[in-house]
């Protein structure tokens, strides 16, 4: 055993820093570009709030793909549901929604946020089992059943709420922002930033600290393994899909908030973008989901305010750059 | 010796493909039973449908007298199956200690165990709190192993462990396994290294065409070359 022993010393794992540092130097480069000091933090702030709302949408998506390989192109309907739901609480208690109190404005709000979660989780459970459960291992046939998901929770909702686009006015304590000279910030997007922070900071904490996240780690790997070590991968990733279902609620509850109100098509616009930033991350990756998620909205922020044209390919042309830098993503955990 | 796993007709199939085509064999409790045979001839197969990753289609397989044929593989494991595949499959972004943390399914490690686990795997000490995939291949695979053993487990499959080391890592290996031979472990062991296989097996089953072609003692195979090379087409002589 001597020649094991008597192995070299490894060398200590490089940090790879270089996507993180990506948004960092992509601000740095936009100061000059933008000219104004107040219009940088306007529109970085803009980016960091969005990019956050964007990740907490799409953070389940990234593990239920990179976990089990499964295309979840049905991923939009419980951002929609979730967005929809809150309107079941917010609507009828507008005035809590409305009233100068901060206490009155959270009573209000919390519940309905949780409402939205635990329905779109519930949601989550009944797609799994019912939609994605038979076409494991089968993508084309987990494109056409998700996406066709999609289209009848699409239409569902339609068909309770109507065609129209339903208000969802911010609670008066979120409304106004913060004012540093110059310099405007949201309340709004102060408070999408730092939940958005939260969540990365809780999904990482559990997918390092916790016996379940080793778990989630090792099946992204080889899910075969970690059966083979007596794990049931089948029910852990059914609690990741319901918990990233739950997560894409919220993120619609935010999204529907953030635009003051809720549309059936809310989904379907926004699947595109989660996937752009699942692919852009790596599938699977937590941290490249952030990272992807931020530089995606940064892209639009700076690339709406300087070239409003290129507003709407600037994704796809980050998507591209990306994957021709790093063709897995940011950070690649599967070789899928 | 009783027999702690009974194969009895198992057949198995992946897609098309008639793998497996009848198979019976015993692996007798607390010793060491090697699977031989050509590439081709079922023997990663065998492993696998004992574990459950793959179904076989006829047949049955017993452990301890327990039908696990139509078990899941996480059932299979939990009755104290450890499986250490051909690939190796450690958790190459977790640490050494994560993946063994992972392996220690039914509470924290034991430290005696870890202790014992160190005494012939060092490296995996050293390396403890560094991620799997930065290990050498050598090192891989004796954190595949431990990840095997660092629980009790009643049966251990373990599919070619020296593949593709070098010869002093390989002679480190053998060592190491058959110091969990001492302890009793009950071993089905897939191995193409002629010399591993004799210094390790008490008994040898040797494979060709999806069927056992031969079983018997380890020892009377490694005496007698002229079985050797019709069986395997080659001479344990010629591989030391």
């Amino acid at each position: 055993m001597s020649e094991i022993a008597a192995t070299d010393a490894l060398p200590k794992p490089k940090r790879d820093i270089a996507p993180l540092l990506l948004p960092v130097v992509l601000a740095i480069v936009m100061i000059p570009l933008v000219g104004s000091a107040s219009s940088w933090v306007t529109l970085t702030v803009a980016s960091l709030a969005m990019g956050m709302m964007i990740f907490i949408m799409a953070s389940g998506l990234t593990l239920v793909f990179g976990l089990m390989d499964v295309l979840n192109f049905g991923h939009g309907a419980f951002i929609a549901v979730g967005a929809y739901v809150a309107t079941l609480v917010l609507l009828p208690l507008a005035s809590w929604a409305q009233a100068d109190s901060l206490l009155a404005n959270l009573a209000v709000l919390v519940p309905a946020a949780l409402l939205s979660m635990g329905v779109t989780g519930a949601l989550g459970l009944v797609v799994e089992r019912v939609l994605v459960l038979p076409v494991y291992g089968q993508h084309l046939k987990q494109i056409l059943m998700t996406t066709g998901g999609l289209i009848v929770a699409e239409q569902t909702l339609y068909a309770l709420f109507g065609p129209q686009i339903i208000p969802m006015p911010l609670p008066t304590a979120l409304r106004g922002s913060f004012i540093l000279g110059d310099i405007v910030i949201s309340k709004y997007r102060l408070l999408a930033m730092l939940l958005g922070f939260a969540i990365f900071v809780a999904i990482e904490l559990v997918l390092n600290r916790t016996k379940i996240g080793l778990l989630i780690r090792a099946g992204v790997e080889n899910r075969e393994m970690v059966e083979a070590l007596g794990y049931r991968i089948r029910r852990l990733f059914l609690g990741v899909f319901m918990t990233g279902s739950a997560l894409a609620g919220l993120g619609g509850v935010m999204w529907g908030l953030y635009r003051e109100q809720v549309h059936a098509s809310i989904g379907d616009e926004l699947t595109v973008l989660v996937f752009i930033v699942v692919i852009i991350g790596g599938l699977g990756s937590i941290t490249g989901c952030f990272i992807g998620a931020i530089l995606v909205a940064m892209v639009a922020n700076y690339g709406g305010f300087l070239v409003p044209k290129l507003a709407l390919v600037s994704n796809i042309l980050l998507m591209v750059a990306v994957l021709m830098w790093r063709p897995r993503g940011l950070y690649a955990v599967t070789s899928r | 010796m009783s027999a702690l796993l009974k194969l009895t007709g198992v057949e198995t199939y992946i897609g098309r493909y008639h793998i497996l085509q009848g198979v019976d064999f015993e692996v007798p409790e607390g010793r060491t039973t090697m699977l031989l045979g050509r590439n081709g001839a079922g023997k990663t197969t065998t492993l696998r449908t004992i574990m459950g990753l793959w179904q076989p289609k006829n047949g049955s397989i017993t452990l301890a007298g327990e039908p696990i044929e139509k078990l899941a593989t996480p059932d299979i494991a939990q009755r104290g199956v450890g499986y250490v595949p051909e690939s190796m499959a450690v958790f190459s972004d977790l640490t050494v200690k994560e993946n063994l943390v992972l392996a220690a399914r039914n509470g924290p490690l034991d430290d005696a165990q870890l202790a014992w686990i160190f005494g012939f795997f060092p490296a995996l000490k050293k390396f403890w709190l560094s991620r799997a995939g930065s290990l050498s291949g050598g090192q891989k695979q004796m954190l595949s192993i431990a990840r095997a053993i660092v629980e009790p487990r009643k049966l251990l499959l373990i599919d070619e462990p020296t593949k593709g080391l070098a010869p002093a890592i390989v002679m480190s290996l053998i060592e190491c396994l058959k110091e969990i031979k001492r302890r009793g472990a009950t071993i089905l062991l897939v191995e193409q290294n002629f010399h591993a296989a004799r210094e390790l097996g008490d008994h040898v089953l040797v494979m060709d065409n999806g069927t056992i072609v031969h079983r018997g003692e380890m020892a009377a195979l490694a005496a007698d070359v002229p079985l050797q090379e019709r069986l395997l087409g080659l001479s344990l002589e010629a591989h030391q």
